[in-house]
Parts: structure tokens; C-alpha cells; sequence
């Protein structure tokens, strides 16, 4: 759309387009205010021609934002938007919120009055703290509401100076999501030249571009196409669209619409890339969950019911050491990783002496004994702390997400449940093949009688592989307290999940989980935008049920214990 | 003649029945005839109480037909029973007619709160009772004859079709929770008024339920007994002991196994079919895994492969269950959980092992 060359604010913009004009204003003020236009010490007297943009100039401008009406006002604040100074931004965004104070001396004082308290302020041309008789004897500096809203986008474009990169950043992209005036375009292209930062560069030229497209002649448009055929910024392929459908020239209707599509097809790749992203994150959940019970079920054949509740046991670990060293979350979280493994692992040993150690060959019976042994556990926790659930808390650091670009960002958390669950299945891996426990672990698996007959004492072993598999469970515990509530029922919440993976990807391989859960994980992630979470999760029990009569045993299916007869 | 066959040599079965028979004349008295002042009174609590317990007992009959004589474990017979209560529960929920809150004549309160314009093509034929009873027998008998032909075909077996039923459980009960499936949701189907015109509160209309179930289990009994004791029921038994050897010596062995967990799901569905009305509401949690898993604890309790063990299992577990969370609450679950660690360890025959002189075989 082009705005027509009548509107009020472009004939305002257009009396102080760029810093030259700015100055030329401030001469006019500086002449009227000429009885003491150096009051600030160290400052020497102005020599108007050579100090465009210096900090004496803008001391005054700052001095002379009281005088006179509202549209002195805005004109002053039109030419301190433009001149660059870090201190201008903070000062406009008081003014607007009626924070902007001044003193009746001559010349007046200018005080940024404390967002937060009423008392305090800070002088705004030093940045020193004010005593807080000043502040109450200073007078608000008045504004309407038209004022205000010039005041909010010449504070955007005032950051666009700003000496901190960051900043300039947000505003950029504030002025891109606002869109701007083209009278700014001169200034911007200024800014342009000088501007060092990368990403502020990107953004800058994307802004200039959007705006040519509106108003820039043909070469101009066609070239703004051009740069913005890479952004994927929603403004800017909004604003290629537009081109696309109403540009006079073909050409320029022509590039745009291979922008687009060039665009859209980038999208459905970054849009992809999230899908599998989460689907891998969901399988990062489901493998720490599984992974315990690939040992105990997959390896042992043992039909662990209480294997959620050593997941729980590995949560609750984490809350408890939380409340020992509150305040310390890193290491509290990373001192539970060891201390779950080993109460979890402890409760298991217990478990396969006290019980499991009897069911051997009777796996349907284990599965009685565990699920009885589950309902104790689930009791026992809802008995000694509460049946409510443990609040627990996450660092600082698994917050927040990692910006790729506009249309695709990874939360952090996702980032590390998926580098950590990989470490957990890593160091499983090794400790079965290179450790002599895991050598006897298979070799019990396999044969054994005749590993007995070597010489493995097998009963060792059982009890060493069982707490294995539950300290897993406890460490995934740790993980999950980051993503779910932590109560006495979560253990439920995952042992459906963890037998499907196992049983999915093969009884007595570890592979076979690992692959079955990041499988199921990005099935399910993959079929969800379409259908649903609950519908994708029916889907693919179905397609497990399916998968089951075309391989009874699994992905890969392995000669183990468990590989019943 | 069938007399002898059924219960020659089953002085267990013989004796629970007779039990049985003995709660359905001495209930009803209880309640109907002796004075509420009287302490031999049986209040209604008590005779819907019971009547659940008949259900469930039906329920574990059904069970222990496949898995104590078929070595099939299911577990997710909860779907089956599920189907049958939901089908019970659409014939009461049409009942209701325009009693519900929002008086309207045909749809059902949660169907005009989400604004159906008329009623879903599955719910239609449900206002007659007696298609509601097919269909609590032919849903779940259909969905096992699918579900076991896939399976037993390519021969799934022991853990791994445990917890593919587990999967198809827990699939229903996801599919049961949406609103779209149209079943009520989350709430699933109550506030039931009148059943066959009587009103399902009346002290007369829970006595006869009762009755039902009772007759119910006992025809059960006597059917599963039937099947266990002829030809079928002596291949069953092989294929539970040798699957492989029976499959050599030429019989269809998927066949047999078909057969018999259709059966078993078509029990399963009139025990919830029973259990509605009794209960008064069917919600998806009765599709939740913990509850399949827990039916076949009441036949490990009771005792695998006796049949009237699973009732007596059944009696037993579920009377301990109101017992303790009426009188010891916080222990309900460590109590039970040490019973299933108990009876694995040391009665691996249930309860009635600990009466039963006869060996049978065991898997």
C-alpha cells in the first residue's frame, strides 16, 4: 500500500527527515534558549557546525523537552530519536509513560522518575541519582495521547542507534512488525553503513526491504524481492506475498511469486526438521523410560510392572535432594542422576532378592508379584510423603529455547532429555559389552546352566542385572521430574509406553529399544498435527497391535531369557 | 446325565454352586421379607454390593476359561466387559428419555450439550432392550474374533499377546476419553432412570439384578464347565500344555484358541452388561489397564484352572477390597499388594489349591 503523501505525520517526517534537519532545528532552539545553553560541566561552548550529533546538543535537546506545546514537543523528541544517543530511548519511553519529570530552575533539570517507585529518580542527562525533594518538587512534563503514540515508535527507531546490539535488534524487529514510515528510510539507509551487527544488518536490510516494496520504483521493488526471498520473517512474506498478488509490474509479481514458493518450500523443510525434532525428543522419553525395562523384561524376562514405580522413586530421589540443598538446582540435579541410580537400584536388588529370585521360567507370575510389588511402592510413597504431588523444580539453563530462525526454535529442555538419553544408552552399551558384569549378563541370558557351569554365580549376577535395570529407571526418573508432575501415580503414566518400546523394537535387544522408541516417537510426532495427540497415540497402539502378528518378536528379535519357548 | 459329567468330581464346583445358590434365596429375603429393624436385615447397599461381586465373578470365569485351561493370558479383558457395559449403559441412557436435565425427548444431556442435531447412527436401535443385549454379546465377541484371528494366526503368544491386549485396552480407553466418539467422554454414560420400565433405584429392581447375575454366573459356570470337560476342552488343555505338539498331531490349534477367547469375551460382556445397572454409571476407566491386570489377579488368587476358583478369587479379593478401604484405607494397597506377592510365592494354585487334593497339570 502506498500512504498518501498528505498524511500529518509524513509532512512532520518530512521537516526533519535526517539529522541534518534535526540540527538545523536545534540551532533554532539553542539560539532561542541561548541565555545558558552550556550549563553542564566539562562541556565546552557549542560549535553548532561540528557537533551534530555530540552529547552537548543533545543535553540540550533533552533541557528543552518541557518547553513549549505538544507539537514542540514531538519535534524535539522527533530530533533526539535521530541523533543516536543511548540515554534517548529511556528517556522517550518515560516521557510516554508520564515518568518524565523537570524541575523549575532555568534551566530546568530533567529527572526519569523510578518505574517502580514513586520516590526516586535518576537524572536523565548524568544518569546520578536524584534526592528524592527534587523528585517531589518536579513537575510531570505533560503529554496526550497522540504524543504518546508518536513517543512509542521514535523510541523504536531511537534503539535502532542504540550503542548495544541486542537492543537494536528488538526495536528492528519491532519496526518490522509495525511497519514503518518511508520518510524513516534515509535515516535507516544511514544506519545501514554503520551498522556492524550481523543479525541487526539482516534485519535492517529486510526492514528497508519491506519498505521498498511499497514505495520504491521498479528496480528498487524487484530488488527488495531479491533480498527478502531468504527471510522468513512473517512480515516479509507477507509482505512478498503482497507483491505476489498486487504488484503493477509482472516482474516484480513474477519474482515474488517465486519467492514465495521458494519461502514456502523452506518452510515445509524447517517445519519437517521441528516434526522430527520433537518426534526424536518424544523418543528420547520413551527410550529413558523403556531402558531399564529392556534389562529387567528384556534381557531378564521379568514382566516388571513396578518398573514405573522405580521410574517415581527416581523422580522423588531428585525432589529430595532438591529439598536438602535447596537453592543449588545444577548440582541438585546432577548430584540425583548418581543418587537415583543407586536408590533405585538398591530397591531392585531388594526386589529380585526378596521375590523375583523365585519366578524364574514363570514370567506371567512375575508379572503378579511386580504388580503387587508396585501397589506397595505407589502406598508406600503416597504414606511417608503425601498423595499430592512434589513439586520440583528445573535449572535455569534447561529453560528457555534455542532460535534457529523465525519459524523454527528448539526448547532447551528437549535438547538435553534427547543429549542425555543418548549418554544413558551410550554408557548402558559399553557396560554390557566391555565390562565383565556384562559379559556374565549375557552370558546368563543365553545359557544358564552352563554359564553356571563356568563358574558365574548366576544369583549374583540376577540380582546385579535387576538393579541394573531399575537404577535406569531411577535415572530416568530424574530426567522425567524435569517434563511431569512427580507424584505417586506417575509411575503409571509410563508403563504401558515402556513394554510397547520393548516389545516393538525386540525382547533382549538393546538396539532393538533404541530404535523402537525413537521410531514410535517420531510416528507419533509425524501423525499428530494431523489428527491429534489422542487419536496419533490410538493410532500407533493399533499399528503396534498390527505389527505384532507380522513379527511376533519384534524389530529384531534376539535369542534371550525372555524369548519364551 | 449332563448333571454328572458337569459336576462329578467337582466337589469345589459343586460346593460354590451351592453356596451360590444359597446367596440367591437367603439376599432377597434378607432384604424383601426380614423387617429393616431385624438384625438379620441386608440393607440395598449390601445386595448391590453382591450383585457387583456376581459380575465380576462372571468376569473371572471368564478368564479362567482361557487362561487356566487355554494358557491364553489376556490381559485385557477390561475391553471386553467395557463394551458390554457401555452397551447396557446406551439402553439405560435412551431410557432416560426426556427425564435429563434438558428434557429432550430422544438425545442424551451430553449429546445436546455438545450439540448434536441428532442422534449418531451407532446409537440407534439401543431404546429396545433386547438389542442392547445382543449387542453387549456380539461387540465384544466380534472385536475378539478380529483381534484373536489376527493374533493367534500368526501365532502371538504368552507375553507378547499380554501385552498386546494390554495395548488394545488402553487404546479403547484413549478412544473412549474423546467427546468426538460420542459415548459421553470423560463422564461416560449415567444417571440412568428406569430399566424395562422399572426404575433402577427400587429395592425390587436391584434384587432381580442381583438374581440375574447370580443365575448368570451359575449358567456361566456350568457353560464353561461344559467346554472344559468335552472333547474341545481336552484340546484346550493340550494346547495349554504343548501348544507344539498338539499343533503336530494335526490339530488346528488357532482354531480351538479362537474359539474359546470369543467365548470368553462374550462372557465378559454380559458381566458388564450386569455390572451397569448395578453400579449405576459405565465411564472409560473401566478400560484402564490396572483393571484388566486386576481381574486376573482375582483368578490368580482364587486359583488358575479350577473355574470356581475364579469366583471364589473374585468373592475374595473384592470383599477384602471393601473391607479395607471402609475400615483400614492408607493399607488397602499394601495389603493387597502383599496378598499378589503372597499368593505368587507360596499358593501358586490360589486359594483352592490350598483345599484341592487332585493334582492337575500346571504351566
Amino acid at each position: 500500500m502506498i500512504r498518501s503523501d498528505t498524511s500529518p505525520l509524513r509532512q512532520r517526517f518530512r521537516r526533519t527527515p535526517s539529522l541534518l534537519t534535526g540540527f538545523l532545528l536545534l540551532l533554532a532552539l539553542t539560539a532561542a534558549a541561548a541565555d545558558a545553553p552550556e550549563e553542564s560541566p566539562g562541556h565546552g561552548p557549542a560549535e553548532p557546525q561540528a557537533e551534530a550529533a555530540d552529547q552537548p546538543s543533545v543535553d540540550t535537546l533533552i533541557r528543552e523537552l518541557p518547553a513549549g506545546n505538544f507539537n514542540d514537543r514531538r519535534r524535539v523528541a522527533e530530533a533526539l530519536a535521530e541523533a543516536g544517543d543511548p540515554r534517548v530511548p529511556e528517556i522517550l519511553a518515560a516521557l510516554a509513560d508520564g515518568r518524565l519529570l523537570a524541575t523549575g530552575d532555568d534551566p530546568p533539570r530533567i529527572v526519569i522518575r523510578d518505574a517502580d517507585d514513586r520516590e526516586a529518580g535518576t537524572d536523565a542527562i548524568s544518569g546520578e541519582t536524584v534526592a528524592a525533594e527534587v523528585v517531589a518538587d518536579a513537575r510531570r512534563v505533560p503529554v496526550h495521547n497522540p504524543l504518546r503514540n508518536a513517543l512509542r515508535s521514535l523510541e523504536a527507531v531511537a534503539s535502532v542507534a542504540d550503542a548495544r546490539p541486542e537492543r537494536r535488534i528488538r526495536s528492528l524487529s519491532r519496526l518490522i512488525r509495525d511497519g514503518v514510515d518511508d520518510d524513516l528510510v534515509p535515516f535507516l539507509e544511514e544506519r545501514l553503513e554503520t551498522e556492524d551487527d550481523p543479525q541487526a544488518r539482516d534485519l535492517l536490510k529486510t526492514l528497508l526491504a519491506v519498505t521498498y516494496l511499497e514505495t520504491g520504483d521498479e528496480d528498487a521493488r524487484l530488488e527488495a524481492v531479491a533480498t527478502l526471498r531468504e527471510s522468513l520473517l512473517p512480515e516479509a512474506r507477507r509482505a512478498v506475498a503482497a507483491a505476489a498478488a498486487e504488484d503493477p509490474d509482472e516482474r516484480v509479481r513474477e519474482a515474488a511469486m517465486e519467492a514465495v514458493e521458494h519461502a514456502e518450500s523452506r518452510i515445509r523443510f524447517f517445519r519437517f526438521t521441528e516434526d522430527l525434532f520433537f518426534g526424536l525428543s518424544a523418543g528420547s522419553v520413551l527410550l529413558l523410560a523403556a531402558i531399564g525395562l529392556a534389562i529387567t523384561f528384556g534381557v531378564m524376562g521379568v514382566i516388571n510392572m513396578a518398573h514405573g514405580e522405580l521410574i517415581m522413586i527416581g523422580a522423588y530421589t531428585t525432589w529430595f535432594i532438591q529439598t536438602l540443598i535447596p537453592g543449588a538446582l545444577s548440582t541438585s540435579i546432577l548430584l540425583a542422576i548418581p543418587a537415583a541410580f543407586v536408590v533405585a537400584g538398591l530397591v531392585g536388588i531388594a526386589m529380585e532378592r526378596g521375590v523375583i529370585q523365585f519366578l524364574y521360567g514363570r514370567p506371567l507370575e512375575t508379572l503378579l508379584a511386580t504388580f503387587g510389588i508396585s501397589l506397595i511402592l505407589q502406598q508406600a510413597v503416597r504414606t511417608l510423603f503425601s498423595p499430592l504431588n512434589r513439586p520440583v523444580s528445573s535449572p535455569e539453563w534447561l529453560s528457555g529455547s534455542l532460535n534457529i530462525n523465525p519459524v523454527l526454535s528448539l526448547t532447551w529442555s528437549r535438547i538435553y532429555i534427547f543429549v542425555f538419553a543418548i549418554m544413558v544408552f551410550v554408557a548402558l552399551i559399553l557396560v554390557m559389552k566391555k565390562t565383565s558384569l556384562g559379559l556374565k549378563v549375557r552370558a546368563v541370558a543365553q545359557n544358564r546352566p552352563m554359564a553356571r557351569a563356568l563358574g558365574v554365580r548366576t544369583g549374583w549376577v540376577d540380582a546385579l542385572t535387576f538393579g541394573l535395570g531399575a537404577g535406569l529407571a531411577g535415572v530416568a526418573g530424574v530426567a522425567l521430574s524435569q517434563l511431569t508432575n512427580v507424584g505417586p501415580n506417575m509411575g503409571q503414566a509410563y508403563i504401558i509406553d515402556s513394554f510397547m518400546v520393548v516389545v516393538f523394537g525386540g525382547v533382549g535387544n538393546l538396539w532393538g529399544t533404541f530404535v523402537g522408541a525413537m521410531g514410535l516417537g517420531v510416528m507419533t510426532k509425524f501423525i499428530e498435527p494431523h489428527v491429534g495427540a489422542v487419536l496419533a497415540k490410538i493410532i500407533v497402539l493399533i499399528f503396534i497391535i498390527l505389527f505384532i502378528q507380522k513379527r511376533p518378536r519384534g524389530l529384531f528379535p534376539k535369542k534371550g531369557r525372555a524369548a519364551e519357548n | 446325565m449332563l448333571t454328572r459329567r458337569l459336576l462329578t468330581s467337582d466337589w469345589g464346583g459343586t460346593f460354590v454352586l451351592g453356596l451360590l445358590v444359597a446367596m440367591l434365596i437367603a439376599v432377597p429375603i434378607a432384604n424383601l421379607v426380614v423387617p429393616p429393624d431385624s438384625p438379620y436385615y441386608l440393607s440395598s447397599y449390601w445386595v448391590a454390593l453382591l450383585g457387583k461381586f456376581l459380575t465380576f465373578a462372571l468376569l473371572a470365569l471368564a478368564i479362567d476359561l482361557i487362561w487356566g485351561y487355554a494358557g491364553i493370558l489376556s490381559l485385557g479383558h477390561g475391553a471386553f466387559f467395557g463394551l458390554g457395559g457401555y452397551a447396557m449403559g446406551m439402553y439405560l441412557t435412551r431410557q432416560i428419555g426426556d427425564q435429563g436435565v434438558y428434557g429432550h425427548p430422544v438425545l442424551p444431556d451430553f449429546m445436546v450439550f455438545l450439540s448434536y442435531e441428532e442422534l449418531p447412527w451407532f446409537w440407534l436401535g439401543f431404546d429396545m432392550f433386547w438389542f442392547a443385549l445382543l449387542m453387549a454379546m456380539l461387540v465384544p465377541g466380534l472385536l475378539a474374533l478380529v483381534f484373536g484371528w489376527l493374533a493367534f494366526r500368526s501365532r502371538v503368544s504368552g507375553v507378547y499377546f499380554a501385552i498386546i491386549t494390554q495395548a488394545l485396552v488402553f487404546a479403547l480407553m484413549l478412544a473412549f476419553f474423546r467427546n468426538e466418539m460420542g459415548f459421553g467422554g470423560n463422564n461416560g454414560l449415567t444417571d440412568f432412570k428406569d430399566i424395562l420400565g422399572f426404575p433402577v433405584q427400587a429395592r425390587e429392581t436391584r434384587v432381580a439384578l442381583f438374581l440375574a447375575s447370580g443365575i448368570a454366573v451359575i449358567l456361566g459356570y456350568l457353560a464353561c464347565r461344559y467346554i472344559v470337560t468335552s472333547r474341545f476342552g481336552r484340546v484346550l488343555i493340550a494346547v495349554r500344555d504343548a501348544e507344539d505338539r498338539t499343533r503336530f498331531s494335526g490339530y488346528r490349534v488357532d482354531h480351538y484358541k479362537l474359539w474359546v477367547f470369543v467365548f470368553s469375551a462374550v462372557l465378559a460382556g454380559i458381566a458388564g452388561a450386569l455390572y451397569v445397572p448395578q453400579v449405576g454409571i459405565i465411564n472409560p476407566g473401566e478400560f484402564s489397564p490396572i483393571r484388566s491386570i486386576e481381574a486376573v489377579l482375582w483368578v490368580a488368587v482364587g486359583g488358575r484352572g479350577s473355574l470356581f476358583g475364579a469366583i471364589v478369587g473374585a468373592f475374595a479379593v473384592n470383599g477384602a477390597k471393601t473391607w479395607f478401604t471402609v475400615a483400614y484405607p492408607m493399607f488397602w494397597l499394601f495389603a493387597l499388594g502383599a496378598l499378589f506377592v503372597l499368593v505368587t510365592l507360596f499358593l501358586p494354585r490360589g486359594i483352592v489349591g490350598l483345599f484341592r487334593r487332585r493334582r492337575e497339570g500346571e504351566s
